[in-house]
């Protein structure tokens, strides 16, 4: 057969598969299901034979060009994927997410360690040698902390002064902005080899343990700790997952083990992906308790409740959440 | 080896389809789009939020972390693997089966844009689409996704009223390959440069007629005998 007839004698098909496509293409996935569609799944079966023939029979490039992408636009729409979204949402929260942590605890076990002990190395530091604190902070970064957190004469410190509505707003906004992006970044700069990871919880745990060493120093310690106390349960434990997650990627490169490098970073990436989904709502939902919740005035003896409470619900989240049912956590 | 840019996958009605890959250049054109949208759009909103004081400030702050975070994810996964500047440059985002980019797959890869971005412009992203044969940056490959060229190109085989010749040697498909793209691509070659390579198949005919006689023959191929 000529190409010219075997164009003509298909090209019906393959303009009501293209009208068809369009139609696909145009409407959200939900919707598909009202089309009709029972043509489209045999005109693909079709298609699929003809562009074997045409390539077989050497028909011209540029209609084999033609029908490879009517294939591939087809194949596109049959191969989806497409689950409810509620659904997914609600098996992330009960048991996707914590059994993913639980799944790599070792990582983010070396994160957290990490994390922990540049603190306590920063803290007991400035502790004993106050002026180690210019080391790691410069001087005007550090009057403003101070100011921020030193008690005034009457008795208050400047986060609870002159603070409105409006301030809790652009607060949120900087916490997103800063907190997710670095979370995001640790993760990514797990991928050189673990490095990127590890370096930010070094710097993050001694940036925060010579401002929490500092503060006491100064006598600024109970405006900062009832500030901190609520909002870092799922702030630092977001970011020592983002950390974790980090590593297992760095680690996917440097050890793969029975994988190819590329399959274990796939393995890897896929693996930790609800844990990052985890750390992004973990971060939401402490930039939301950092701007509205922690810059209130309250009794120390409530916002330590509080905190403990926070600290406390979200470990208990994380270590027994999602064991029922499946038997796999 | 073969450096080639076409990655051929194997669909389940076990047909091949063939993907075209885009390389580094057409892929950072489409991020200087994207990025010079993103830039556009964040200054007239903020420009309309400087109005509203701090709130403005606090909603302008979470627009640039959705910009820089969620714009490539979002439009890849909602919009056929396609930015705006990947849909301008013509390229999109799948799978490297060829299905389309799950919005996991997306998140993956825009998540690990920093490592692709370090330490400078993107200098390891773009070593590793040099090394890899499906031109992935690191973000891909932990997605197992590949930047595609989606232009259609118009199917434009139409039939000539003029008389056609028989081939007269033993045509092979790889022949009959070669004259069809010759018909296809000849309105790129000036008119001379179309003889010449006629020549290469009827060196003992003048130049115009050796074109003539190659393009009679491909019209038989492709309509038959009148």
């Amino acid at each position: 057969m000529k190409q010219i007839q075997f164009e003509n004698r298909y090209r019906s098909v393959w303009n009501g598969l293209e009208a068809q496509l369009e139609q696909l293409e145009a409407i959200r996935v939900g919707r598909q299901k009202a089309l009709p569609l029972d043509q489209f799944v045999t005109d693909y079966r079709q298609l699929c034979h003809q562009l074997a023939l045409a390539r077989e029979r050497g028909y011209s490039l540029e209609l084999q060009q033609y029908l490879n992408n009517l294939v591939l636009r087809a194949h596109r729409q049959l191969y989806r994927y497409n689950p409810s979204l509620a659904d997914r949402i609600g098996d992330f929260f009960g048991r996707s997410f914590p059994q993913a942590v639980r799944r790599q605890w070792r990582w983010h076990m070396i994160s957290a360690l990490s994390f922990v002990l540049s603190i306590a190395l920063a803290w007991t530091l400035v502790h004993q040698q106050p002026d180690m604190v210019y080391t790691v902070l410069d001087e005007s970064s550090l009057a403003d902390i101070e100011m921020m957190y030193q008690p005034d004469e009457d008795g208050g410190s400047d986060i609870h002064a002159d603070r409105d509505g409006s301030d809790d707003v652009l607060m949120f906004g900087y916490y997103i902005k800063n907190n997710i992006g670095i979370a995001f970044r640790t993760f990514a700069g797990g991928l050189l080899l673990g490095v990127g990871a590890i370096l930010v919880m070094l710097f993050n745990g001694s940036f925060f343990g010579a401002i929490a060493g500092h503060l006491i120093n100064v006598g600024g310690d109970e405006p900062f700790f009832t500030f901190v106390i609520a909002h870092g349960a799922p702030e630092l434990t977001a970011i020592v997952l983002a950390g974790g997650a980090g590593l297992r990627l760095g680690w996917a490169i440097i050890a793969p083990g029975a994988y190819t490098r590329l399959n274990a970073l796939r393995l890897a990436a896929k693996d930790s992906l609800p844990t990052m989904y985890g750390v992004f709502a973990l971060l939401l939902l402490a930039a939301f308790i950092e701007a509205f919740w922690s810059p209130r005035d309250f009794e120390p003896v409530v916002k330590y409740s509080v905190g403990a409470a926070c600290w406390g619900l979200l470990y208990l989240y994380l270590l027994f959440g999602g064991r029922h049912g499946t038997g796999k956590g | 080896m073969q450096i080639d840019e076409r990655l051929e996958i194997e669909t389940p009605e076990g047909t091949l389809l063939t993907l075209s890959l885009a390389g580094p250049i057409p892929r950072a054109m489409a991020y200087g789009i994207d990025l010079l949208i993103r830039i556009v759009f964040f200054a007239i909103f903020a420009m309309v939020l400087a109005a509203l004081g701090k709130v403005g400030t606090g909603i302008m702050l979470i627009t640039l972390f959705l910009l820089e975070w969620f714009y490539p994810t979002l439009f890849e996964a909602l919009r056929h693997g396609q930015t705006p500047g990947k849909k301008f440059m013509g390229i999109a985002v799948v799978h490297s089966n060829g299905t389309p980019l799950s919005f996991n797959g997306s998140l993956i890869r825009n998540l690990l844009r920093t490592a692709d971005a370090f330490p400078l412009f993107y200098l390891l992203g773009f070593i590793s689409t040099l090394l890899s044969p499906r031109f992935q940056r690191l973000g891909d490959m932990a997605a197992n996704s590949v930047v595609i060229h989606v232009e259609s190109t118009p199917t434009a085989v139409k039939p000539e009223n003029a008389d056609t010749t028989p081939p007269d040697w033993p045509l092979t498909r790889e022949d009959q390959l070669a004259l069809l793209a010759f018909q296809e691509r000849q309105s790129q070659f000036s008119e001379p440069r179309q003889q010449e390579l006629a020549q290469l198949a009827y060196p003992e005919l003048s130049p115009s007629l050796a074109l003539q006689r190659l393009k009679a023959v491909t019209r038989y191929l492709m309509e038959g005998a009148r």
